[in-house]
């Protein structure tokens, strides 16, 4: 495998695998020297065409903690505001040496196309492609759902509710590919406008009723944030009315189970997706999907640039 | 003289044709020696309603010169060239300037197609009777690439348009329901995160400008169908005895939105590549004469604009050489039809539209515009054609059908399957 763009590429053996991996390997995380060797000498480049200061900080902790070279190159800011084409961007990093582009772009697609157009020969990760996907907050997710759960290599059987914008939401499509190919039941939650129906060939449930989607007792519930970048006109009439709908907050907070997961992707908006009654409670696993962030990282960039020989 | 001997006519009989000076003289057995042509296909030459020559203004994409090439190349002996260059063509020197360039190539007929509206803006009506009364002469317009879609504007320009016994080729697009799209909208652009182009956006254009054209008595050609419900609206506006035509693209009838998953952008055109349902309905629509022509889209655009991010790339793809081949898919392969319908759908019907004459037939004391071509051969298409651009969707892709000769007014401007230097 030399490529990570979609979940696609993965089957459940692959997925597993990657799981596994970033268990051992963020058992560095808790060391007092916090480094491996594996990849001393390999340069892996963050190039991030949206900000992101998250998943970009914890890619580059990830590869320092495998000996990689890290450079962060911030596109937004940089020569591609001359008109730098993609192609000649990627073509120019590794010229400079880089054996991996980690990539966080605003258009769907771009990634994958980065990865098979011929333009580069290093592997390619998605941070983030438009509305598309992004993998490695899916297998953060899955991890943190595994470990929790306790529920052995796969999620089988496990209830997952995701609630909010889903239609422009790379998470949420990275998560009901991954999560259903692991076994879990995902059910996506939202207004109509912000989630067409035509997610349930994707291998999901729709619901449009936040109360009846926690009436069915969801293991997990993953909160995702309102997109207003990617948003072209209204999906809905007010932030109070979303708020009143879908936050997770006050009567909609009670009905969650003793062991029910609450998950987001961050950053959060308290007050608005989720109040901070749930986002402090000891159901929260906000936090430990952060740590995961990291050691799931280290196990993809390990599995595509050290190769699995 | 020039004899093509034992060709093989859309109406099943075999016969020789003769051609003297720039006109057929004879359909019919003669005595004289001539090119033998053993199992071709002798039919009039191809009329395209929908060409983007890109002259002026884009010259590094296609040329009247290399779009004539190309046209020749796939058995073309007219295009009528779309307006949106650079100057558009919404005033009488440009459409002369395109129309001059056509007669310098040499290879085929351009007939320049004037703008609807100045700059394809949508608000005010170009030099319509101007244009008409021109050198070009011109017959059809459209602001293809852009949508009419002010009703008001595009009730006046039928209006206007049917005083001067021309025709008007919307581009059906609904502009805010189609903001920002990039692919058929269902479950793989909710996959894929590109944002979806609703078929409604089409069909209710479609449905309010066959409304607007039985108000006025006009006559309308639709570019472009692409689903199974504009079908249907054709249908049911002929059905009404509305004066409305209707175009389907090569592309549109063969390939479907499932190469989109690739994100090359390649497979990106306006309208998108739809369902496989839809290109069924589509092929019903042709064979059954709901849709009444093929025009290619041929939309050139040089390789910087393909080779970058899906949503950074631009709509488009070549097509004047292998449409004959999708048509003889579609109509022939399939067993659904026959070459007569392949000769109305490829060139009499949009020559008809398009108010052209010369072509469309080939009849004793009528300009020699054919084509003949061997239906038996088989060929890979490739990237590179006579086109200047490659944004070929069909490269790799075998067909049946390859183009033998083409002779305009007379002369060869395809020998052999090579096409005469201009």
């Amino acid at each position: 495998m030399k490529h990570l763009t979609s979940i696609r590429e993965l089957d459940t053996g692959s997925a597993i695998a990657i799981l596994d991996n970033a268990d051992e390997l963020g058992a560095v995380n808790s060391r007092e020297v916090k480094k491996l060797p594996a990849l001393r000498g390999k340069t892996v480049v963050n190039l991030f065409y949206e900000n992101s200061t998250r998943t970009r900080i914890s890619f580059e902790i990830a590869a320092k903690r495998l000996s990689a070279d890290v450079i962060n190159f911030a596109a937004a800011t940089s020569s591609v505001s001359k008109g730098e084409s993609l192609k000649d961007t990627a073509q120019t990093l590794e010229a400079l040496g880089a054996d991996a582009i980690v990539i966080r772009h605003p258009m769907s697609g771009a990634a994958q196309t980065l990865a098979t157009k011929g333009w580069i020969s290093g592997s390619v990760v998605n941070a983030g492609d438009g509305s598309h996907e992004h993998p490695t907050q899916a297998l953060l997710d899955a991890l943190t759902i595994r470990q929790i759960k306790k529920s052995g290599d796969d999620l089988a059987g496990i209830k997952v509710l995701i609630v909010g914008d889903i239609q422009h939401s790379r998470v949420a499509r990275s998560n009901v590919l991954l999560l259903s190919l692991l076994g879990a039941e995902v059910t996506l939650a939202g207004p109509e406008t912000l989630l067409p129906k035509t997610f349930a060939a994707m291998g999901c449930k729709i619901s449009h009723s936040f109360e009846e989607a926690l009436a069915e007792k969801p293991d997990v519930v993953m909160m995702l944030r309102v997109q207003r970048e990617r948003m072209q006109g209204t999906f809905f009439p007010s932030e109070r009315e979303y708020a009143a709908k879908w936050s997770l907050s006050g009567e909609r907070f009670k009905m969650l189970g003793n062991q029910t997961i609450i998950l987001h992707p961050g950053p959060m908006n308290r007050g608005f997706e989720i109040s901070n009654e749930a986002a402090d409670d000891p159901r929260s696993a906000v936090l430990t999907q952060v740590r995961n962030g990291l050691s799931v990282r280290m196990a993809v960039l390990y599995k595509l640039m050290a190769g699995e020989g | 003289m020039q004899v093509f001997k034992g060709v093989l006519l859309a109406s099943g009989e075999t016969t020789d044709i003769t051609v003297e000076g720039s006109q057929v003289t004879k359909v019919g057995k003669t005595t004289e020696s001539g090119l033998d042509c053993p199992g071709l296909m002798a039919l009039p030459g191809f009329v395209d309603l929908h060409t983007h020559l890109r002259q002026p203004g884009y010259e590094a994409s296609e040329t009247v010169l290399s779009g004539s090439r190309s046209g020749a190349a796939g058995g073309y002996t007219a295009l009528f060239a779309m307006a949106n260059s650079d100057p558009v063509a919404d005033t009488a020197s440009v459409v002369e300037q395109v129309m001059k360039l056509g007669e310098e190539a040499g290879l085929l007929e351009v007939r320049p197609i004037g703008a609807v509206t100045k700059g394809l803006a949508g608000t005010e009506l170009s030099a319509l009777g101007l244009m008409a009364n021109s050198k070009a002469k011109v017959k059809v317009f459209s602001d293809d690439g852009h949508c009419v879609h002010d009703p008001l504007v595009m009730q006046r320009a039928l209006t206007y348009v049917k005083g001067l016994g021309a025709v008007i080729a919307q581009h059906a697009q609904e502009p805010r329901l189609t903001e920002g799209s990039q692919m058929n909208s269902g479950e793989l652009s909710t996959e894929l995160g590109l944002k979806g182009w609703p078929s409604v956006a089409e069909e209710s254009i479609i449905a309010r400008d066959a409304l607007l054209a039985e108000q006025v008595g006009a006559r309308l050609h639709i570019c472009h169908l692409t689903t199974a419900g504009a079908v249907d609206v054709v249908r049911w506006a002929k059905a009404r005895g509305i004066q409305i035509t209707a175009e389907v693209t090569p592309h549109h009838l063969m390939l479907t939105e499932d190469l989109v998953r690739s994100y090359d952008p390649v497979y990106k055109v306006n309208p998108p590549l739809r369902r496989t349902e839809d290109t069924l309905a589509l092929r019903e629509g042709l064979i059954d004469g709901t849709i009444d022509i093929i025009g290619t889209d041929h939309a050139p655009h040089s390789s910087e604009k393909k080779d970058c991010e899906w949503e950074q790339a631009a709509f488009g793809m070549v097509g004047l050489e292998h449409a004959a081949s999708v048509a003889q898919e579609v109509l022939i392969e399939s067993g659904a039809s026959d070459w007569k319908r392949f000769t109305e759908v490829m060139s009499s019907k949009p020559a008809e539209i398009g108010s052209l004459e010369g072509h469309g037939t080939i009849a004793e004391g009528q300009p020699a515009n054919l084509v003949l071509l061997d239906p038996a051969a088989s060929r890979t298409v490739t990237a590179v054609t006579h086109s200047l651009s490659h944004n070929n969707p069909f490269a790799g892709r075998e067909l049946k059908g390859r183009v033998v000769h083409t002779v305009f007014r007379g002369k060869f401007s395809v020998k052999d399957g090579k096409v005469k230097n201009a």
